[in-house]
């Protein structure tokens, strides 16, 4: 096992890259604990998977190096990192068995027989197919099959890390909180390193401890679930994480106070002058109906989700959402929103400042 | 306009895909049909555009039978998982190519293609190929195409399935927009709960080829027939435990207890199954009459602003949804509290007997 | 998948089977006709009864054909399928080599089959011949019109260099379903590169291959214009097989009765052999399936 180093890290699949936007991936320099878990999270194309492969081997980056604790592989092959993956689609051996298919990486590397025996039934039963270990592979539902892989890539113990590329796709909702939190209760009891892409907010919260969020080849910020939450650093991580995403408000913001169409806002926190466009930025969840204080807004449509509400209304014209309580009353009357306090962030082209004591 | 499935059946080689079915679907509401893989959802809609014949019962398409009938007789759309659309066409031909085969005039199909896109937001690429375009705008060309024809009855099997989270939300929104405009009859297949209740209309919910449930879809969600109702239609999994009711207590097995009120008080004392759903499960005591379990952490799922606490009790696993950053570490000692208003009992065959009283009253 | 019901779709098959009815069920029934008759000429037709059939089933002229035509078949695959297993694992998969690849591939299937015997009974000439001239240079003792084994060699090396490319692009065609995951996956196993062709490759070549051994097997046992063309089933009977031995029956000899029941049992063999290979592959369908 080993911290995993990106040193200098940028990726262009073109020969001779001179504009920013010829990197698939741009500079990036990141530390990622050992034994940590890690989720790659933005939509296509932002470089996810490209930075997965580089780290996998299956690409080698244009320029930049790629540490295992203190050995640079950068020019090492796949085999030779000493990595697990698990795809997007289940990959097994059809005509082994379950068994062989999960002793096959030790099988490969001449391990012990006895040893590889009690391995494979200790992982077995972490991932629920002691009962099925000598079926074959063949014919086994697309969740067996994904569990397979999962414990194929967890039957080693010394990897470097276990890579995951969308692993829950083809696995049907009820499946994938059984899969999650299976995967979570792994990486706690064996403490690898974990990396997992996903496009799904929902799946890179709930398994990582630190979610690295990557829009248009950047890293836009790398923090805990509650971080992501509470402080986007960018637009971005606003809008994609919770949903619906951040509500975002051109304002013009001048010392504790933003400007929105002659209304004003306190924002619980000083700015000096910031420079581009300047937004604010409000998620959905601390945002309130009321019939007294706060912004007029015209409420469109109220979207029942079962455990909350979803109000969805333009405020001065720009849209804007807001989470109710299930059960809470929603009255005709209700025509303003509230904003909790100290819960907005302030963007200056669609970056984070941070706020200056009042 | 109505579609109805009179004890519609289908099996193939002796096996029941669809078991005896019912349905009255209407124009002016979304029908979802909810259901995990396999329980039926694509079987149905086959039936319902005439892909597949019935193996018993009777289609009627606005009181006249149809069963027989061949689809391309019926004026049906489907719109798959898969992206399908012509790839060597402009997503402009793409969209007028029903049209065309129904040999319609060059000037109505012109306007019907730039109406269309318009409502799909297609306008600015209709000169593109659909491989040219994001996956979202791919579905988009595709709904366009079941739209254009001017169906009366457009089925749509998990549409979004392929997308990414956050364009699959955009569209989802918009869908009932887009329907609101057309005069067709909507039925739409999905596994997820969270898409059925966003939709809204009216949900039928699947469970290996049987209809459990048909209703309003708040309605379904909160006053399931059944215990398979309620396992489908919550997500995370509806939570059980047994409880035994006796006089003006339920006894959760000797852990805790609880008041039974309302419904709950009338049913005669014997053996439950008390089912919650994890949103309902709390860490702080708010209220006197609230019912403490204990239980230990199996695992926690943060997801920023709420957490998953993965819980044991005895030998029931539970979900619980908490406000906040709980993190708490496996192995840890919890009491989580239940509002007794928040559950209901099933008896023994999984009927409701007892709804919870909060889901009455909203 | 489930298909469609239509019952009407019946029709389209109709011309077909006007044309199929024309071009194989009549002559076939003809063929019938003669196995079962004896005659003298002067269209005079006697009943037989199965007595011709039994004449062929214990005769020796058809023991002899039937030996060499299975033994002809069973060298001809095993030397094919491997060898086009092998030509496409190692077949360029990307850019401009593989285009070249399929073509220099697909260009034997391309060229008529009397052509090809024609190319060959020349290229093997000692006198004129390219490679029997060759031979014969370095002193290799070779000529296929006199030695069997050498006419035997010299057929079995036309066949596969006639169509070991089918049994090759076929493949090709299994492998480029691969998705690279599992290429990828077995790297990270560290598996050997026998384990990935025997774990990976074949499980997932295994329909087409199939299918690619019905065609070599069918296609071998009915031969006739190649070997008619380079040796006309000579030294002696050393290469006459089963078809060719059928047409100097029916054709050189004009013993329509015998090559009539003949031909009818080399038929059923035929049928029985590829529906044999039917069950075995929907079976095999069945599995992968389920």
């Amino acid at each position: 096992m080993a911290q995993i180093t990106l040193s200098k890290l940028a990726h262009s699949y073109a020969a001779n890259p001179n504009a920013e936007s010829d990197y698939a991936l741009k500079e990036m320099d990141h530390v990622w604990q050992d034994g940590g878990a890690y989720a790659l999270l933005g939509s296509s194309g932002c470089g996810k998977t490209t930075l997965l492969n580089i780290i996998s081997g299956l690409v080698r980056p244009s320029h930049g190096r790629v540490l295992f604790g203190d050995l640079d592989v950068t020019d090492q092959e796949t085999a030779a990192r000493n990595i697990a993956q698990v795809f997007q689609f289940p990959v097994v051996y059809d005509t082994m068995t379950v068994r062989e298919n999960l002793s096959f990486p030790l099988r490969n590397r001449g391990m012990d027989a006895a040893y590889i025996a009690g391995r494979v039934n200790q992982i077995a039963q972490m991932i629920g197919m002691e009962d099925i270990l000598n079926r074959k592979a063949r014919g086994l539902t697309a969740d067996a099959k994904q569990k397979i892989s999962l414990g194929r890539g967890m039957v080693r113990e010394d990897v470097n890390a276990i890579l995951f590329d969308e692993p829950l796709t083809v696995i049907d909702p009820h499946m994938k909180w059984e899969l999650r939190t299976q995967l979570k209760q792994l990486h706690r009891q064996f403490g690898h390193t974990m990396i997992y892409v996903t496009h799904d907010q929902t799946e890179a919260l709930t398994f990582a401890d630190k979610v690295v969020v990557m829009y248009d080849g950047r890293v836009v910020q790398m923090g805990t679930p509650e971080e992501l939450f509470e402080t986007p650093a960018h637009t971005f991580v606003g809008y994609f994480i919770g949903s619906p995403g951040m509500n975002l408000l051109d304002a013009t913001v001048s010392g504790t106070i933003a400007h929105l169409q002659g209304a004003e806002i306190a924002l619980g926190a000083g700015y000096g002058p910031l420079k581009g466009r300047t937004q604010i930025g409000i998620r959905p969840e601390y945002c309130s109906l009321t019939d007294g204080a706060g912004l007029p807004i015209t409420i469109r449509r109220v979207e029942d989700v079962g455990r909350h509400r979803i109000v969805r209304a333009d405020l001065f014209g720009q849209p804007f959402n807001i989470i109710a309580a299930e059960g809470a009353g929603i009255s005709p009357e209700m025509t303003r929103v509230a904003f909790a306090p100290g819960k907005i962030s302030v963007y200056a082209d669609d970056w984070r400042v941070a706020g200056g004591a009042v | 306009m109505t579609l109805e499935l009179k004890s519609v059946s289908r099996s193939v080689q002796g096996r029941a895909h669809i078991r005896p079915t019912d349905l009255m679907l209407e124009r002016g509401t979304m029908n979802v049909l909810l259901g995990p893989t396999l329980s039926g959802k694509t079987s149905l809609m086959r039936l319902m555009a005439g892909l597949d014949v019935p193996t018993t019962g009777q289609i009627l398409w606005n009181g006249t039978d149809v069963t027989g009938q061949r689809v391309q007789d019926r004026k049906v759309a489907m719109v798959y998982q898969q992206f399908i659309n012509y790839p060597a066409m402009s997503v402009y031909d793409n969209i007028a190519s029903p049209l065309r085969l129904m040999g319609k005039s060059k000037a109505e199909i012109d306007r019907a293609v730039r109406e269309t896109a318009e409502l799909l937001k297609l306008t600015p690429m209709l000169a593109r190929k659909p491989l040219e375009l994001s996956g979202g705008q791919q579905q988009r060309c595709a709904l366009a195409r079941a739209l254009v024809k001017g169906a009366g009855l457009v089925l749509l099997d998990e549409p979004l399935a392929n997308l990414d989270y956050k364009l699959r939300e955009e569209l989802r929104v918009e869908i009932p927009r887009i329907f609101e405009a057309s005069g067709a009859i909507f039925v739409y297949a999905t596994t997820e709960p969270e898409e059925a209740l966003l939709l809204g209309g009216n949900t039928a919910t699947l469970w290996e080829g049987r209809v459990t449930q048909f209703g309003p879809t708040p309605k379904v969600y909160r006053l399931p027939a059944d215990a398979t109702t309620a396992r489908v239609f919550s997500d995370p999994p509806m939570n059980f435990v047994p409880v035994v009711k006796s006089g003006h207590r339920l006894d959760f097995g000797g852990l805790a207890k609880a008041p039974a009120e309302g419904a709950h008080a009338a049913l005669p004392d014997g053996r439950y199954l008390a089912g919650f759903r994890a949103n309902h499960v709390t860490l702080d005591k708010h209220s006197g009459d609230a019912v403490e379990l204990p239980c230990t952490v199996a695992v926690t799922e943060i997801t920023g602003s709420e957490s998953f606490l993965h819980l044991r009790h005895g030998a029931e696993k539970w979900v619980g949804l908490v406000h906040g950053v709980q993190d708490l570490a496996p192995g840890t000692a919890v009491n989580v509290y239940l509002n007794p208003t928040r559950i209901y009992l099933f008896d023994a065959d999984g009927a409701l007997v007892a709804p919870a009283s909060y889901a009455l009253a909203a | 998948m489930e298909k469609t019901q239509n019952n009407r779709a019946w029709f389209l098959v109709l011309p077909v089977l006007v044309i199929v009815a024309f071009s194989a069920v009549i002559p076939l029934m003809t063929v019938v006709n003669y196995s079962v008759n004896d005659t003298f000429g002067e269209n005079e037709f006697f009943w037989n009864g199965l007595g011709w059939f039994e004449e062929m089933i214990t005769s020796d002229r058809m023991h002899d054909a039937l030996g060499r035509q299975v033994l002809f078949s069973a060298i001809i695959l095993a030397i094919e399928v491997p060898l086009g297993i092998f030509i496409a694992l190692n077949m360029p998969k990307k850019g401009f080599w593989a285009s070249f690849g399929l073509v220099l591939m697909a260009l034997p299937l391309l060229i008529p089959f009397n052509v090809v015997g024609t190319i060959w009974q020349i290229f093997g000439r000692v006198d004129i011949g390219l490679l029997g001239h060759a031979l014969a240079a370095i002193g290799i003792d070779y000529n296929y019109t006199n030695d069997p084994l050498d006419a035997w060699i010299t057929i079995i090396v036309m066949d596969v260099w006639h169509w070991t490319s089918l049994v090759a692009l076929l493949c090709y065609a299994g492998l480029q379903s691969i998705p690279q995951a599992y290429y990828q996956a077995a790297r990270i196993d560290q598996a050997s590169r026998w384990s990935v062709f025997r774990f990976i490759e074949l499980p997932k070549m295994a329909g087409v291959l199939l299918i690619a051994v019905l065609l070599r097997f069918m296609d071998s046992f009915m031969i006739y214009t190649e070997p008619f063309v380079v040796t006309g089933g000579g030294p002696g009977n050393s290469t006459t097989f089963l078809s060719i031995d059928l047409v100097k029956m029916a054709v050189g000899q004009f013993d329509l009765g015998p090559a009539a029941a003949f031909s009818i049992m080399y038929f059923l063999v035929i049928l029985l052999v590829s529906w044999a290979f039917y069950t075995v592959m929907t079976a095999l369908e069945k599995v992968e399936t389920k």
